[in-house]
């Protein structure tokens, strides 16, 4: 996986839900095609036409509250989402995405400071965020090495494969 | 097996037949299927599966339900299920602790799902983000094992890694009936360091419920300013389908009649819950007042099966999200309450409390 990625912004507000990243009622499948085409749909019905492959997802507090169903960073990362910003995130949803190897950065300054569909660039090995529109800086705290090491084997499986674990 | 089962459609087969072709060939010594199978966080105490001192994880979010029996338990994702089960290990970032100091006893028709809705409101869905809830002080002896389950299952909705409880003697006695296996009784530390200390007097907890889309927008049910009509009632789930909830209901409902406008599902939570339902006579109350009776399942609480709303209907229901769409469309609304309101609400096609009647 590339340490930088950049892309258009999608921003939502607080405490998105994982019920709204992917409704239960689709979690009959487990292939991760299916499970992007209906991400965020009960609560931005355009995302999935109008995301692009390295776009960024960035929320206010406790993004990925509910259910730990692990279908709701799979659909994102399938969705084309590089990376997800977000003043906090639920814990479940936090490992999850590590787990299968998204990536999700911690700064509210970031969030503050970024507006939808701003271009943004951002180096998950430094932390560093760039708003390209409005050439705004932010830092958010960068993963311990361990955790690094998961998001970039593609995930805890993959890392337990090389006995990283 | 509870998700999805009775199998809902052919794609939900499908996985349930994995999960059945897998258990039989690692001869999975603790499986359950359809006439056996209950919702996970109710069959695993009852089944002594669960003790006190044990840390546990479940690939389901309410895994914190055991926290009730005095364990650390929290959910975690399928992948790092499937490590743990591989490896034996799992990565866990001890947490910082918010203490809930119970007095006092509750109020008759006020259950542990008022006490866990009156803390969200108070603290937030993100309240207790990472954080272990932990519950004690004199008003525990007044609150059954059903309702610090109750409590426990819900600490997730505050955004809590477990709930915890204090052991006493009624959680020994539960674990006793139960299991051989040994437990372990932990203590806080008397010295111990709280983020946040909070007292409450469960005698002022009023009949509460969690108005759309989350579960802190919670209210006593009397301040509510406005009538409430309501087209669904849910009483079940791994929140508050256990036999004391069943029985709370059957209160309110004998000799009643649910709303015609009402759609009343009672989903008894295990087999055993069912069946000693059945002994004491309490389906028949439910059969009676017009509710259907439905076997165990998780069914309407994720909008899976069984119960789904269209759009612009509302449900009172026993569960334990609101979130928009959760038991069905995008536009229809769910109102998070306990076996008490949820019965009441059925009767008087509203939202309303037992006193109402």
């Amino acid at each position: 996986m590339e340490n930088k990625q950049h892309g258009k912004v999608f921003k939502y507000g607080d405490n998105v839900d994982t019920d709204v990243i992917i409704p239960a009622r689709y979690l009959n499948t487990t292939d991760e095609e299916e499970l992007a085409s209906h991400c965020m749909e009960d609560i931005d019905s355009s995302f999935v036409e109008n995301v692009q492959p390295g776009d960024i997802i960035v929320a206010n507090k406790n993004f990925g509250c509910g259910s730990s169903r692990e279908h709701a960073p799979i659909a994102i990362k399938a969705a084309g989402i590089s990376c997800v910003i977000a003043s906090s995130f639920a814990r479940i949803f936090y490992r999850n995405a590590i787990n299968i190897g998204l990536p999700i950065l911690e700064c509210e300054d970031a969030v503050k400071g970024i507006q939808p569909g701003d271009e943004i660039e951002v180096d998950f090995s430094t932390g560093d965020i760039k708003n390209l529109t409005t050439g705004k800086e932010f830092k958010a705290q960068p993963f311990p090495a361990f955790i690094q090491d998961i998001i970039e084997s593609g995930g805890l499986i993959e890392a337990v494969k090389k006995n990283k674990l | 097996m509870d998700h999805f089962t009775p199998n809902k459609d052919i794609k939900a087969a499908e996985q349930c037949k994995l999960v059945r072709e897998f258990a039989k060939k690692h001869e999975i010594e603790h499986f359950y299927d359809v006439g056996q199978m209950g919702i996970e966080h109710a069959l695993l105490p009852e089944k002594g599966l669960v003790v006190a001192g044990e840390a546990v994880i479940g690939a389901d979010s309410h895994t914190c339900t055991y926290g009730a029996l005095g364990a650390f338990s929290t959910g975690v994702g399928s992948t790092d299920l499937a490590a743990a089960m591989a490896t034996g290990k799992v990565w866990l970032k001890v947490p910082p602790a918010i203490r809930f100091n119970l007095k006092g006893e509750l109020q008759k028709y006020v259950g542990g799902k008022d006490v866990i809705l009156h803390i969200i409101g108070m603290i937030g869905v993100d309240g207790a983000l990472y954080q272990s809830m932990e519950f004690g002080g004199p008003g525990l002896s007044s609150l059954s094992i059903d309702d610090r389950l109750c409590i426990s299952n819900m600490a997730i909705e505050a955004g809590g890694k477990n709930g915890i409880f204090e052991v006493d003697d009624q959680t020994v006695e539960y674990i006793r009936q139960r299991t051989e296996r040994p437990f372990k009784i932990y203590a806080p530390d008397e010295d111990a360091e709280y983020l946040q200390v909070y007292d409450i007097d469960l005698s002022e907890i009023r009949p509460t419920v969690a108005l759309p889309h989350l579960p802190e927008n919670t209210t006593p049910v009397e301040d509510l300013k406005k009538e409430i009509k309501i087209d669904q009632v849910v009483i079940g789930s791994c929140t508050n389908g256990r036999i004391s909830d069943l029985r709370t209901a059957a209160d309110v409902l004998v000799g009643k009649q649910v709303s015609p406008d009402v759609r009343t599902i009672i989903f008894p939570a295990t087999q055993d819950i069912y069946k000693q339902a059945l002994e004491e006579g309490l389906l028949k109350i439910f059969v009676e007042a017009g509710c259907a009776v439905s076997t165990p399942t998780c069914g309407p609480c994720l909008g899976g099966h069984c119960g789904i709303l269209a759009a612009g209907e509302r449900a009172v229901a026993t569960t334990n999200r609101n979130f928009v769409g959760r038991m069905g469309h995008v536009d229809s609304e769910v109102y998070l309450a306990g076996p008490a309101v949820a019965a009441a609400s059925a009767i008087l096609g509203r939202v309303a409390t037992p006193y109402d009647l």
